[in-house]
């Protein structure tokens, strides 16, 4: 065992909350001074991160099946460093909006801290093994969230997201064994590094199997349109911090995945298939689009409105060049937190008014500007809007895709040609789906914020104390990183291994 | 040192000496007798570390062999029962209930004597290479499995579960015996080496009457590990027999079939033809095996039942690893699966018991609000719910893992698929527990669920090894033959 790679610290510290809260320890003060000490071990070690050098860093590895190349190995490059640092600050913000629920806190906080340590651990992982087993830590921590203290039909939706992620799960694994079988015989391993070696040794066939095994896998977990179906109900139901969570940072775990391992591995595979890939994210962002236009709940509009803008990042991934995927990364982080920030105002208004019904809400920004205005802000990042993250992210997307796949236009033999390609196709219908998601996130607004104020509400109580100062915190975030884009995009550049 | 057969011995004599004591001395509490069994079989535990391991004198005998594999499942076969054993404790009062006698301590001492004799025979059969002692060790466990299946005489239930194992068992040891005869027709031997070498000189044409024999005898085997579609009597004898019993059949036998099987089949993997169509079977097997255990334990609302319909899953995941036997791993991938299966299974029935005792019932209901009952209880449910399921950083997700590894590596997909499909069905009606245990209110008026320190010993190592197995599995690999 080489030394103890710092990260380990990332892990340990919110399954170690946990435990302590379980042996009785205060559910909310440990898991808020775990969160607090996480970022605080974050930012140390992005301080000692050296964002020139290529590869991993910090890496410590401890071999767990040797005759399978399992190891428990650690390590962080530019991507996985902006991931983690989404999974603790998004913690963090989940664990101080989370409120104490009336009995059985502490299994509550534990879940919580539970999921946290899975995200944390996943994208700490170089090994492609551990990388799926912490992802699967949440699992139970969701169902039990979600089923006890649920909102809506919350034991329907408990089972489906649980069974649905399970078997997409149990797909991935496929795709993680058929990735590993494809090694070169001697040279096999779960080792990511191992593996990407490999196949610039061009010793690893391009195997399209094992990449729709891959695809499937991590698009029933990312809710790739046709197998979206457990999301948009099981965010609506599940208390807010676990939302927060799973929308905002589990999810990204799939495309995470993608960029990871198909990328460098399986490129042929990418392209060849990605006519099918393109249709799916255009349903994912027109149809799931209209579907969420189509809510009269808050909760289930920004259920429906995360799987959508999933596809902005598969299309991302599928153009499958420099600018593309940087801009899949950046939206990475960028939704992340604007979902994470949409579904924590979410809770607390339900916190306040005990419904999220249009018809029955209207006006509330009156009595709680701040509510409202923190809103303003993540709908607005949400769309898109210069000056947030998003923008950098879906400009890059649209650019690199626009560009990508055989050119259409212009002079081609000679003859003057006009016509778009499938990646062309794929951009027009995601810049409509901008005009789209406008226009529910405005009409939601109005519908929630505007109007005349009911005399239910008009004593409805605003933000205030450590809530308040967590979506500060996220909207700082990603005010920051709109200005300031090109952080992310140094850091993400060394990562991408295109082949 | 010691030699082998000593252990078996001393199991029998164990198991001998408790019976007299228990007729010749007038204590009252047979709790005693339980408690020396188990210090028994922790004796014989440890004195199986100290074995010769390669003995001259046995070498040539061939019917007794001992290697790392009939060590591995001696140990098993003690701990099992060990296991067992302590549940019977638990389980005692219920025994008590349902046993008509004069005083309610009478009749009782057996249910915890005829586990260790139970004990030796699966200790033989660890180490039987001829299919003549095969059979006797097989026969010592059923029968005494027969005894304890209908122990509570005045359980209908147990009655009927006892009737039914019993027919059926006699049937599949008909098969068996049948099946010997053949291969013995065939070949001239009974002993599985000397078949393996005579095989090479039996003309082709009697290769067809060696097929049939060894099928019969895969029938009797598909019986003792309840392979789909000689499944049928798994539900209703688990759900009929004293809880500590269902617990030792579904482990301990199902583990000694496995055993069985993979003896029996490597001499004839040799041949060429012959391997081609015993996977072609064992695929079969395992697929119908899958389907079958999973689909019909999604609607059960007995726990018992719904383990007896998980045993059978789990023996379709432990054929899919043997279906891949050509790869490397999968002989240790499928020992590690039944070390994990034996692990989360035991944990299961240790909770369950307590909680039987608590409540009356061992319905899925029964479990309602155990988290806010006895949330220790009902945590150690829930890792061995999530390990039966295959959920990471548990030993069950390992066990599985590595049987697809396998499969995979083999080129089965068809059959992974289908196990991949099981497993999602499996997620469903294991977390149908979980469900009733966290979110399900308790019933009015109900305390702690009261649980004796051995249990309890029992049930904290059997959650940390499932835990620090799923992270850590090397720990037993090493170990594994």
């Amino acid at each position: 065992m080489s030394s103890v790679s710092p990260l380990l610290f990332l892990i340990l510290v919110p399954i170690l909350s946990a435990v302590l809260v379980m042996a009785g320890a205060n559910p909310r003060f440990t898991s808020i001074l775990g969160a607090v000490l996480n970022v605080l071990f974050f930012l140390a070690v992005a301080v000692f991160f050296n964002p020139a050098q290529a590869g991993f860093q910090f890496v410590s590895s401890f071999p767990v099946v040797p005759q399978l190349g399992i190891s428990f190995t650690l390590g962080a490059d530019g991507l996985s460093l902006i991931m983690l640092f989404l999974s603790v600050i998004v913690t963090l913000a989940a664990v101080c909006v989370a409120r104490a629920p009336l009995e059985n806190a502490r299994w509550f906080y534990a879940s919580i801290l539970l999921i946290s340590a899975g995200v944390v651990g996943a994208f700490a992982s170089v090994d492609v093994f551990f990388f799926y087993m912490f992802h699967e830590l949440a699992l139970i921590p969701t169902f039990l969230l979600i089923g006890i203290w649920g909102s809506g039909d919350r034991q329907a939706a408990a089972w489906k997201a649980t069974v649905y992620l399970a078997t997409g799960s149990f797909i991935l694994l496929l795709g993680i064994i058929g990735l590993y079988l494809i090694q070169p015989e001697g040279a096999r391993s779960f080792d990511l590094r191992q593996m990407v070696a490999n196949a610039q040794a061009g010793q690893v066939p391009d195997s399209p199997v094992v990449y729709l095994l891959l695809l499937v896998g991590f698009g029933i977990l990312v809710s790739l349109f046709p197998f979206h179906t457990w999301a948009p109900q099981a965010y609506a139901s599940a208390p807010a911090p676990a939302s927060m969570l799973h929308a905002g940072v589990l999810k990204k775990f799939g495309l995470y995945g993608l960029i990871r391992l198909a990328v460098p591995i399986l490129p042929e595979s990418v392209q060849e298939y990605a006519p099918i890939l393109l249709t799916l994210l255009a349903c994912n962002i027109l149809y799931v689009g209209y579907c969420t236009i189509a809510q009269r709940k808050l909760d289930l509009m920004l259920g429906y409105s995360s799987v959508m803008h999933m596809g902005y990042i598969f299309l991302g991934f599928v153009a499958f060049n420099q600018f593309s995927l940087t801009g899949a990364s950046l939206m990475l982080l960028s939704h992340g937190l604007t979902i994470a920030v949409l579904f924590a105002l979410c809770g607390e208004i339900r916190e306040r008014t005990g419904t999220l019904d249009f018809s029955e809400l209207g006006g509330i920004a009156r009595v709680t500007p701040k509510l409202g205005l923190a809103f303003g802000f993540a709908a607005m990042a949400s769309v898109g809007l210069p000056g947030f993250v998003g923008f950098a992210g879906e400009l890059l997307v649209f650019f690199g895709s626009f560009a990508s796949g055989e050119p259409q236009m212009g002079f081609l033999d000679g003859k003057e040609v006009f016509g778009f390609n499938g990646y062309q196709i794929a951009t027009i219908c995601a810049v409509w789906g901008i005009v789209i998601s406008a226009i529910y996130m405005l009409r939601a607004y109005r519908r929630v914020f505007m109007g005349p104020l009911s005399d239910r509400w008009s004593r409805l109580p605003d933000l205030a104390g450590l809530p308040h100062a967590a979506i500060v915190i996220l909207i700082g975030i990603m005010l920051f990183f709109g200005f300031f884009p090109q952080i992310l995009v140094n850091l993400v550049t060394p990562a991408l291994l295109l082949p | 040192m010691i030699p082998p057969v000593a252990l078996e011995i001393c199991v029998v004599c164990l198991g001998i000496f408790l019976l007299m004591a228990e007729s010749f001395s007038f204590k009252s509490n047979k709790v005693t007798l339980a408690h020396g069994a188990i210090f028994g079989l922790v004796c014989v535990f440890i004195l199986s570390f100290f074995i010769e391991t390669n003995p001259v004198a046995m070498q040539d005998s061939g019917f007794y062999v001992v290697d790392g594999l009939s060590l591995f499942f001696k140990r098993f076969a003690l701990l099992a029962t060990i296991l067992t054993l302590i549940l019977a404790i638990d389980y005692l009062p219920i025994v008590q209930r349902l046993v008509p006698a004069e005083r309610p301590e009478a009749g009782s001492g057996e249910f915890f004597i005829l586990p260790v004799f139970t004990c030796a025979g699966l200790m033989w059969m660890a180490s039987a290479a001829d299919f003549i002692m095969i059979f006797c060790a097989l026969e010592l466990v059923t029968i005494s499995l027969y005894i304890q299946v209908a122990y509570t005489r005045r359980s209908l239930a147990s009655l009927e579960a006892g009737t039914k194992f019993l027919v059926l068992g006699a049937l599949s040891t008909g098969f068996f015996i049948y099946g010997i005869t053949w291969i013995f027709g065939m070949t001239g031997e009974t002993n599985l080496a000397v078949i393996q070498k005579n095989l090479s000189i039996v003309p082709e044409a009697n290769h067809t009457a060696i097929l049939f024999g060894l099928a019969m005898v895969l029938v009797a085997i598909g019986f003792k590990i309840a392979a789909a579609p000689f499944q049928f009597w798994v539900p209703d004898v688990y759900q009929g027999a004293p809880t500590p019993i269902t617990a030792f059949l579904a482990v301990a036998s199902k583990a000694a079939g496995f055993l069985i099987l993979i003896r029996v089949l490597q001499p004839f993997f040799v041949l060429e033809s012959f391997q081609a169509k015993l996977i072609l079977v064992l695929l079969l097997l395992a697929a119908l095996t899958l389907i079958y255990g999973n689909l019909a334990a999604i609607p059960q609302t007995n726990f018992k039942r719904l383990l007896g319909y998980s045993s059978i899953a789990h023996a379709g995941y432990l054929l899919v690893g043997l279906a891949a036997i050509g790869d490397a791993f999968a002989g240790r991938a499928v020992v590690f699966y039944l070390s994990g299966y034996f692990l989360m299974t035991f944990l299961a029935f240790l909770v369950m018991v307590p909680v039987t005792k608590a409540t009356g019932g061992d319905d899925l209901s029964h479990f309602n609000g155990l988290a806010r009952r006895s949330p220790g209880l009902a945590l150690a449910m829930l890792i061995a719910a999530a390990s039966l399921a295959g959920v990471p950083f548990t030993v069950g997700f390992f066990g599985k893992f590595f049987v697809f590894e396998a499969a995979m590596n083999q080129e089965l997909y068809l059959l992974v698929l289908i196990g991949v499909i099981t497993v999602a069905s499996g997620f469903y009606y294991y977390f149908k527990v979980i469900r009733a245990m966290y979110w399900q209110p308790a019933p009015e008026g109900c305390g702690a669920v009261a649980v004796s320190p051995l249990s309890k010993l029992a049930i904290g190592l059997c959650t940390l090894l499932i835990l620090v197995l799923g992270f850590y599995p090397q720990l037993l690999i090493r170990f594994l033959p």
